[in-house]
């Protein structure tokens, strides 16, 4: 009994229920079971984020609702969809590092490889550990969940999104790829391959990143031009140019991996960003 | 058939700003001053960011142009590096850009369409970008470099330097009162900053009008009209007269100059990237094209 129906004495929400449960009705026959027949389906893992990942994601606001609408069945999201376990997918967008502390999150983290034909990791948590690799334990009520590891740690990782936040523009790209990837023409396969290869390659390359990899392998092997992007992509404005050159304050460095990702010297696959104008329209009328 | 290494364009001219306000002060044709002023009067961008001026004599350092008067500023060519692209996600943020516009050297036009396509740090900003101009680009120099240029080769204190080029073979430094000092080419090699080396891009091949004053004659500067965007504001800014143009074919010494130029640079730093791969004993540098 709510609050309306002791102030009346009566049970207002019985009142209602009727009309409600009409609706409700129509809604469930009016369901099919696949609305679009070459959906793929997709899920969103919380391991150890701070959720701004899935904020992200949902900042693509009408463009999620195209996304869902046309090409992804939502299976598993703990916020968006009423499963309680990991279920069957196609791709799984992983946000945050797994505490190997938690037996849950390891066995997740684990599941997830197992029922998952692509396994993203969104963020900087899931790719590189990024806040969590300065957690010491010690926070209410799990004081000795202390130890935080990047999903790749544990297992074998298929494309990186990096940054922290990721964007939800390279967020919504990759969704669009990964579809185009398993449902799209031969053309649309080709260039959905391409389009990934770079971000396949950072999910090999390694789960530690820091502003260091634009000294180690940027400005150390002779390639970095000063052109003053790292300084863009940094979510701490830790950035800025000496000599010409990117010159970071390591304190402030979440190790998000944005600044080497999105220099051009860390990776120019040119034969894709040549078409930049038609991927873009590719992009724009997908959504 | 010859490999293409000016990229793909829909038109080519030669062509000078009409604003005699803006030739003053420009290093060729005044074409990205003209341009921007056009696109911010119109609304089509509402910030350009540029490379305007320091505290330090020569030394560019990014700025977001709101006004004619900003662009004034920045005007003419500085010929050493201005991190521009740091600015794009602020001119998004503390600068309020819907519709952001960019002028940078070839490897800056890269990174700003790799960020269209990759924006792993650059929230918004991929569909905030209204105008991308090129300039073409041979090699830069880092501040103290150009400062050694023209202070310990050409002998003149910066801040007494009125115009810098180059052009014909020479890094020519003007001075206020007058004096020409021209040194060869060859000298500023050994100052170009390392990283150029492995630039494949000399014409600004991604973006949507790139400009430079290879090919045209002094005073003038070579147009290419590469994307919809591009071909849209050019289209408009010639019919509101901002600019007077020649066809490319009829000027010397015209693109045959362009073409030379691109494919030495091209070239020359293919076998860089070829010698990169093997510069140890077993083991290469990294090459990011891979």
């Amino acid at each position: 009994m709510g609050l309306l129906s002791r102030i009346f004495g009566k049970d207002v929400s019985r009142e209602q229920q009727p009309s409600a449960g009409v609706v409700k009705t129509t809604e469930v026959t009016k369901k099919e079971d696949k609305p679009v027949a070459d959906k793929i389906t997709a899920g969103h893992v919380h391991m150890s984020g701070c959720t701004g990942c899935l904020v992200a994601v949902a900042d693509n606001y009408g463009g999620l609702l195209t996304l869902l609408d046309k090409y992804v069945d939502y299976v598993y999201d703990l916020t968006l969809a009423d499963v309680r376990h990991i279920p069957k997918m196609d791709v799984a967008l992983v946000e945050g590092s797994v505490c190997i502390n938690d037996k849950l999150s390891v066995e997740e983290i684990k599941q997830t490889r197992e029922k998952s034909a692509i396994v993203v990791a969104v963020g900087g948590c899931a790719c590189y550990g990024n806040i969590t690799r300065f957690a010491r334990g010690g926070q209410q009520n799990q004081p000795k969940h202390e130890a935080f590891l990047p999903i790749g740690d544990l297992i074998n990782v298929d494309v990186y999104i990096p940054g922290c936040a990721p964007t939800p523009q390279l967020i919504r790209n990759v969704c669009v790829m990964a579809y185009l990837l398993l449902k799209g023409t031969k053309e649309q396969k080709e260039l959905a391959g391409a389009y990934l290869k770079p971000l396949m390659n950072l999910a090999k390359r390694g789960t530690t990143a820091c502003f260091c990899d634009l000294m180690t392998d940027v400005i150390n092997q002779g390639l970095c031009i000063g052109c003053g992007t790292c300084a863009a992509a940094c979510p701490v404005r830790a950035i800025t140019h000496e000599y010409g050159r990117p010159q970071g304050q390591r304190d402030l460095c979440v190790k998000c991996g944005a600044c080497y990702t999105q220099c051009p010297r860390s990776f120019l696959n040119m034969d894709v960003i040549k078409n930049f104008e038609s991927i873009q329209e590719l992009i724009k009328g997908a959504l | 058939m010859a490999e293409n290494f000016l990229g793909n364009y829909k038109s080519c001219v030669s062509a000078r700003a009409t604003d005699k306000e803006i030739l003053k002060g420009a290093q060729d044709g005044g074409i990205v001053t003209q341009l921007f002023a056009y696109a911010l009067e119109t609304g089509i961008i509402d910030g350009a960011i540029v490379a305007g001026p320091s505290d330090e004599p020569w030394k560019p350092r990014p700025m977001v142009a709101m006004t004619k008067d900003d662009l004034l500023k920045s005007r003419g060519t500085r010929y050493n590096l201005c991190p521009s692209v740091s600015f794009i996600k602020e001119a998004t943020r503390s600068y309020g850009l819907d519709k952001v516009g960019i002028v940078g050297v070839p490897c800056q036009v890269q990174a700003v369409r790799k960020g269209q396509l990759y924006p792993a740090g650059l929230r918004d900003v991929p569909d905030a970008i209204a105008l991308v101009v090129g300039i073409f680009c041979m090699e830069n120099f880092t501040y103290q470099s150009i400062q050694q240029l023209v202070e310990d080769h050409a002998g003149v204190k910066l801040e007494s330097v009125k115009k810098m080029e180059i052009g014909k073979g020479k890094f020519t430094v003007k001075t206020e009162r007058g004096a020409e000092i021209a040194l060869p080419l060859k000298v500023t090699h050994k100052y170009n900053q390392p990283g150029d080396h492995v630039c494949l891009d000399y014409v600004a091949e991604w973006a949507d009008v790139s400009t430079g004053s290879v090919g045209s004659p002094d005073g003038w500067s070579t147009v290419f009209v590469r994307t919809k965007k591009g071909e849209d504001v050019w289209a408009k800014a010639m019919a509101a007269g901002c600019f007077e143009t020649k066809p490319i074919e009829q000027v010397k010494p015209g693109l045959e100059l362009v073409t030379k130029l691109a494919t030495e640079k091209i070239t020359k730093n293919r076998k860089t990237l070829e010698e990169r791969a093997s510069f140890g004993v077993g083991k290469g540098l990294r090459n990011p094209y891979l």
